[in-house]
Parts: structure tokens; sequence; C-alpha cells
């Protein structure tokens, strides 16, 4: 799990095919990490899915729940207008 | 893994574990594991839990740890916790629980066997044998008491499937004890109020750091809240909400000066941000001449209530004191106006107002 700047955050964007991008803004936890699990359940290994969140409790929820279903957090940025958007490894 | 510790087709016997995020959930299954059960976990949200969201509303609240206790309680376990929405389907269970209400309105036995039987069908398409739950005899006064264990099995499909480790010596021995996929002897009899047994068993795990949410993790055991929800129905004239109705009854101060509206009056910055995402489905007041909360009108109204209401909010803004405050009422569809209110004096505002 990383925490990166914006700036780097949108280079390794720019880097990576994203298969799918979940936006999760205005709902609260745990739907964000309900909506990604459940996404994640669709996608193929190696896969990777964008998700945007407007709860700061993801900052400490998803990670956690990468963590323990072996899920890889490529990196996660918290932006100026206060959403954060994670890039998640099937 | 021992020969012992075998299903009926030669594997490591596998469970699933109702993981709330409290103490004893995080034991039992803690309990389990010891005896080489493969275990994961399970957890419903069902709109009520107070695991979540509202830490992330009011700003007081921010410098809590923010953490879902039940994600933790898998990690500390090292399992996996599979997190199912049942929101939707849990509205028929608080509005008609079969068993009857709590001290509130919170269905503990309905919600029990509800999650027990989700459990078992998540159980039975994903292959594991068994479930387990924290549950202790006497714990809990409606859902936790040596009648209603036979009923949550039964009623719940989960029958001798259901193992309660905290529990289990007090308890029939079930389908996974008779098996020997786990041992009686290494299960426990705790009963009663006590928590003192599970802070003992907690050490002896190494466990230190634990949540203990006092009255439960579920919203609905509030009186407070519970009577919020009482009121949006009677208001309604039926038992029915939405997943938005039964956020915004835990933001603000809820006043209803007349049966036909109540008011959501932000009480800080952070109610005031998240009562903002709410502006395109409720008319909202908010003050201009002076700093105030932002404000929700919920229900039916007309221009005379919204005077009513503009005066109430003046009532709770920087120009309490002041002859007149200027306030701009928005409806949701974006077009507002302002109005000049006089501040209501606070012996106007009726005790009874304030749900």
């Amino acid at each position: 799990m990383s925490k990166i700047s914006e700036e780097k955050f949108r280079q390794l964007e720019s880097e990576l095919a994203i298969t799918e991008t979940l936006n999760c803004s205005r709902l609260l936890c745990p739907m964000p990490v309900i909506k990604t699990q459940n996404k994640l359940k669709e996608l193929a290994e190696d896969e990777i899915l964008k998700v945007i969140c407007t709860d700061p409790g993801t900052i400490a929820d998803i990670p956690t729940w990468c963590r323990i279903n072996d899920i890889q957090v490529l990196g996660y940025a918290e932006l100026k207008d206060h959403s954060i958007e994670f890039l998640l490894k099937k | 893994m021992t020969e012992a510790n075998s299903n009926q087709n030669g594997s490591q016997p596998k469970a699933v574990a109702l993981i709330s995020g409290g103490l004893d959930s995080l034991l039992a299954t803690k309990v389990v594991i010891e005896q080489g059960v493969h275990v994961e976990g399970i957890n419903f949200y069902t709109g009520f839990c107070v695991e979540g969201h509202t830490h992330a509303i009011r700003k007081k609240d921010k410098q809590k740890q923010k953490r879902n206790n039940a994600l933790w309680s898998a990690e500390q376990l090292g399992i996996k916790l599979h997190i199912i929405d049942i929101s939707e389907e849990y509205k028929d269970i608080v509005y008609n629980p079969k068993h009857g209400y709590g001290a509130n309105l919170n269905p503990c036995l309905d919600c029990k066997i509800y999650m027990v039987n989700q459990a078992k069908a998540w159980a039975e398409e994903n292959g594991f044998d068994f479930i387990i739950t924290g549950e202790v005899i006497g714990q809990r006064p409606k859902s936790q008491r040596k009648e209603t264990m036979p009923i949550i099995a039964r009623e719940s499909g989960a029958d001798d499937r259901l193992l309660r480790p905290l529990c289990a010596k007090n308890l029939m021995p079930t389908f996974p004890e008779r098996e020997g996929w786990v041992n009686r002897e290494d299960l426990y009899d705790f009963s009663g109020r006590s928590r003192k047994p599970q802070f003992e068993l907690a050490k002896k795990f190494g466990f230190e750091d634990y949540a203990q949410p006092a009255g439960g993790c579920c919203f609905l055991t509030d009186a407070n809240y519970s009577k919020k929800l009482e009121d949006l129905w009677q208001a309604r004239g039926e038992k029915r909400y939405e997943l938005d109705d039964i956020m915004l009854l835990k933001v603000g101060r809820h006043i209803r000066p007349k049966a036909n509206f109540k008011l959501i009056v932000s009480r800080e910055e952070g109610e005031n941000n998240f009562l903002r995402g709410y502006k395109k489905e409720f008319t909202s007041l908010s003050t201009i001449s002076h700093g105030g909360p932002l404000t929700l009108l919920d229900g039916s109204f007309d221009k005379k209530d919204i005077e009513l209401a503009a005066q109430i909010v003046a009532r709770y803004s920087g120009g309490k004191n002041a002859d007149k405050v200027s306030i701009q009422v928005e409806n949701f569809e974006g077009t507002s106006y302002i109005i000049e209110a006089t501040p209501m004096q606070p012996h106007k505002i009726k005790e009874d107002w304030y749900i």
C-alpha cells in the first residue's frame, strides 16, 4: 500500500491499462468497500480497477480489505478536491 | 491437519464466522481457528451499522481512529472477510419483526436469525461446513438468552451446524463437535452479562486493542435514534424508509414544529458538508447575513411553514440576537429567494418539537 501525490498518481494511472473505474463518490463506508469487493469479483487476475471515493474512512478500509483478500494496492492519492482515488490490481 | 480434523470429504473442515467487529465474534473465531479449522468471516451491512460511515460526517469525530472494526478483526485473525449488503432486504425485518422489538426499534432476534440464515446460504454456496457466532447465553436481553439459542438455530435453518464456541458447553453438542472437527473440551461455557471471561480470553490470545461498542453495533438499539425513526414513520403514515432517510437520522438536530414537516439543522461544519450533498433532493435554508447552519426541510410545507422554519434557523445562527437574519431558501431544483427572519426566542421553541 502506498500513498502517493496526485501528480505521481496521474503518472501511474497513465502508465497502466485500467480495466474499469468504479465511482463511489458520496458513498459512506462500508459501501465503497462492498462495491469494490463486488466489482473485483467480476475482474480477472492481474486486471486493474480504479476506485474514486469521497469518504475519508476508505483510506483505512479499502487497503485493509485489500490486504486480507490478497489484492494489491498499486497506489492511492488524496486529491485537492478531497476525493480519494485508488488503483487496485487483482 | 489431524486425521480427526477433516470433514466428510477428507479435507480440512471449513467454517464461516459472523464477524461484527466486536470482541465476542473475534474470540469465537479465534477459538475455532486454533482447532485447525479453515475460517472465513462474513459481515452484513444493514444500513444501521454503527461501524463505518458516522465517522465520516461529524468533524469532531474526525480525530477518532477511522477503521472498520470488522475488517480490523479479520486482519487480526488472518482471515478473509466477505461484506454483504443486505440493507434492502433488511427493511422487512425492521418493519415487521416476527419476534418483536427489543427496548427500542431493535429487532435483534429476527436480525440474528436472518444473518445466520444468510451465512448458511453463503456456506452452502461456497462449500463451507458450519457457522460460527460469538453469541453468549445471557449476554443480551433480547436475542442472547437460553431460550432463544435453539430458536435461532432452528428458524435460520442452520440447526446443529451452528456453533457458539464461547458458550458451547452450556448447549447440546453440535454437528462439528460430534464429527470431531472441533474438540468440545476446548470450547467455553461463558454465560451472563459479565465480560470478565471474555477479557481473560482476549488476554490469553494476546488481543489488547479491540472494539467494545456500547449497546452493540446497531443504531436501532439507540433510544434517540429509534425515536427519530418512529417519528419518520408517523409523519409518513406508514413504516417505510430509504437508505438516505436512515443516514439523515444520524445527522443534525431534528425539529418538528408541525406535523407536516421537520427541519434537519446541522450542528457543525462536518454535518454542513454532509447535508450539502442533499440540496438537490430537499429544500434547504442557509443564513446569509450571519454565519449559521445549513438546514434541510423534510415533508410538505407552504410559504408560512418556510417562514416558521426560517425563524428557527435564525435562532441557531450567529445572528440569534439580531433583529433580522437574511436566509436563502433554495428548492431542490436550484431556484432560490431570500427572506428576512426574526430569530425565534428560545422559549418559543417547544420542547416537544425536538425529536
